[in-house]
């Protein structure tokens, strides 16, 4: 791979956002919908459940929306979406030499930390996103673009708890 | 014109490969502006780094702009763009949680799938996390359904709350996003690096600067330019939607309303756009007034956004005109089920009369919106002919019965007491239930 060589510096965050912007108008143009992840997330949490436990997953009434009986959760177009990301992730991180199997972390903490955190956090955003009906790009993003009152509520929402709690995890970051 | 009904016009593979090639510019956009590591993410959070704020506010002010000038110009039909409908308090507790697992693990779910596919071990667990999350939720939501379902407001969007034109809005929105950038560059001099208030470099950056002249530029053009009626924007629909109006296959016969109001597995609604005094002198049993003002006023406007796929909504005037100019309108804005009553209350009067002692025939029943019966009095929806479908309207009191008549039922022209059925019509069929287009963003 790539790590022997210095990775390349992230584009003006300016023009990362006017690409992103484009993607969306793109995304709203061409489908009719915005962007996101968190719902995929759902799909596919609910697909490896519908493997394991079937007769669960139609009884949970949450689940069996996505994966009841002969409902297939994998085939849904935030589920392709969700791929397409891993990819376009991957090979942004491969042009710029910034696939490297390693842990970014806070110079304060443990990589073991770091990790039990990330799990952590993940759980904790997983859940609130799906209380919100959208993540960041699903609601904040694409919603905001739309001008949902709602998704704009839930934008200011994220960014005040965040602020609000990030003095008690300052050990974690800095 | 756009959005495109993807599911119907393409094959699964190509369908998937749309989605997948969106997701893959989405994906390489959030690597390439540093999302996919998580101490610029968290940076923002400690003054250090202004990126995530930069990064999203451009994209939603970028991207309304965009959609606003694509609907402005005719190129976009905004009533089949998904909104993310508002459940507000809800959305607010989610966005609250969202925030500390933000602090704590570093990621939202979307730039955690950047991170995982750049192989960081914090992402990926990040990923397994919110897995996690997402199943713990699906688990427990039965015990708060009440709440998680709670102030549901439908399709509601910022110029609606505020009152003002989308180009407006969509202006402030660009100058409040410059503002935090300005402020967020404040804040990090201050007391993400220490320095001193009069170190701190107040003037916007070149970058920054671009940015903001060319978003108000575009939004004073939206300003300018203003949103298209909903009669232009009929004429703009797709050449299906507007044959049907030519075909007359939106017109529904009486016959047809009534029958489909005895079926329990449809929902009918009768809108009434006559005046308040045609209203009173008859109207269909169970309908409503109001005007087209009134229907296309925002709130009035949600209820017919946000009926369930099985309700059918009927227009009716006094012939066909003002109820199919209604009907044009709220089709362009995206009010789905919707149908006309064929001849109006005209045609509904001679399908199903009223006694002579009431009204009297004063015209022709034709599509004109001139009334064909002059009424005695206000009935309202008290006479038989308001309720059709109901077998027990035949036996309500005829107010034209004499107690020496009482015996003559069958004597009285159309409406007689108990007995005599409304005669069948016939008719053709029109009314087709159909649902909504399923696309609703990545987090619907």
């Amino acid at each position: 791979m790539s790590a022997t060589r210095e990775q390349r510096p992230y584009v003006n965050p300016y023009l990362a956002g006017t690409l992103l912007g484009v993607v969306l108008f793109a995304s709203f143009f061409v489908t009719g919908g915005g962007l996101g992840a968190s719902a995929a997330m759902s799909r596919v949490q609910t697909g490896v459940l519908d493997l394991f436990a079937p007769g669960h997953v139609d009884r949970v009434a949450y689940f069996a929306e996505m994966a009841g009986g002969g409902r297939n959760p994998w085939a849904h177009y935030g589920v392709y979406m969700l791929v397409g990301t891993l990819l376009g992730g991957l090979v942004s991180g491969l042009v710029n030499r910034r696939v490297k199997l390693e842990t970014r972390k806070g110079p304060r903490i443990s990589v073991q930390a770091r990790w039990g955190f990330a799990i952590l956090g993940g759980a904790i955003m997983g859940y609130g996103a799906r209380m919100a009906r959208g993540c960041t790009s699903g609601q904040a993003l694409s919603g905001g673009a739309v001008l949902s009152v709602g998704s704009w509520a839930f934008a200011f929402a994220i960014f005040a708890s965040a602020y609000a709690v990030a003095w008690f995890f300052r050990r974690l970051w800095t | 014109m756009a959005p495109y009904d993807l599911a119907a016009s393409l094959g699964p593979v190509a369908y998937a490969l749309v989605f997948g090639a969106i997701g893959f510019g989405f994906g390489a956009v959030l690597e390439m502006g540093g999302f996919g590591d998580t101490r610029k993410l968290a940076g923002q959070f400690y003054f250090r780094d202004m990126t995530v704020l930069k990064v999203m506010f451009t994209a939603i002010a970028v991207a309304a702009v965009l959609v606003a000038l694509a609907t402005s110009f005719g190129l976009l039909d905004m009533g089949r763009v998904y909104v993310n409908p508002t459940y507000l308090w809800p959305g607010i507790v989610g966005g609250l949680v969202m925030g500390v697992g933000f602090v704590i693990g570093g990621f939202c779910p979307g730039t955690s799938l950047v991170a995982a596919s750049t192989l960081k071990v914090d992402g990926i667990l990040f990923l397994v996390g919110a897995l996690g999350g997402v199943w713990l939720f699906g688990e427990t939501v039965g015990s708060f359904q009440p709440f998680w379902l709670s102030s549901y407001m439908g399709r509601f969007t910022l110029p609606e709350l505020f009152g003002l034109p989308v180009g407006v809005t969509v202006l402030l929105v660009v100058l409040l996003a410059l503002l935090l950038f300005w402020l967020g560059d404040l804040a990090r001099q201050a007391f993400g690096e220490g320095l001193a208030w009069g170190q701190v470099r107040k003037v916007p950056g070149r970058a920054g600067t671009a940015l903001g002249g060319a978003l108000v530029a575009a939004s004073l053009v939206l300003v300018v330019h203003g949103q298209p009626s909903p009669e232009e924007r009929f004429a703009r629909m797709p050449a299906e939607v507007r044959r049907s109006a030519e075909e007359r296959a939106v017109f529904v016969d009486p016959a047809e309303v009534v029958a489909l109001r005895r079926d329990v597995g449809v929902q009918v609604v009768v809108l009434d756009v006559r005046d308040e005094r045609d209203f009173n002198l008859f109207h269909v049993g169970g309908s409503r007034r109001a005007s087209l003002q009134e229907l296309e006023s925002p709130s009035r406007l949600k209820m017919l956004l946000d009926q369930p796929s099985t309700t059918v909504t009927f227009l009716v005037g006094t012939g066909e005109a003002e109820a199919f100019t209604a009907w044009r309108r709220l089709t362009a804005l995206g009010v789905p089920n919707l149908y006309v009553v064929e001849g109006g209350v005209n045609r509904w009067l001679e399908r199903y009369p009223v006694d002579a002692c009431v009204a009297s025939r004063v015209g022709k029943a034709d599509d004109r919106d001139e009334p064909a019966w002059r009424f005695a009095y206000a009935t309202g929806s008290s006479l038989p002919a308001a309720w059709p479908e109901l077998e027990s309207s035949r036996s309500f009191r005829s107010p034209c019965a004499t107690p020496a008549a009482e015996g003559h039922d069958a004597a009285h022209g159309g409406a007689g007491h108990g007995v005599a059925r409304w005669p069948a019509h016939a008719y053709t069929k029109r009314v087709k239930l159909k649902s909504k287009t399923a696309v609703k963003g990545g987090c619907g």
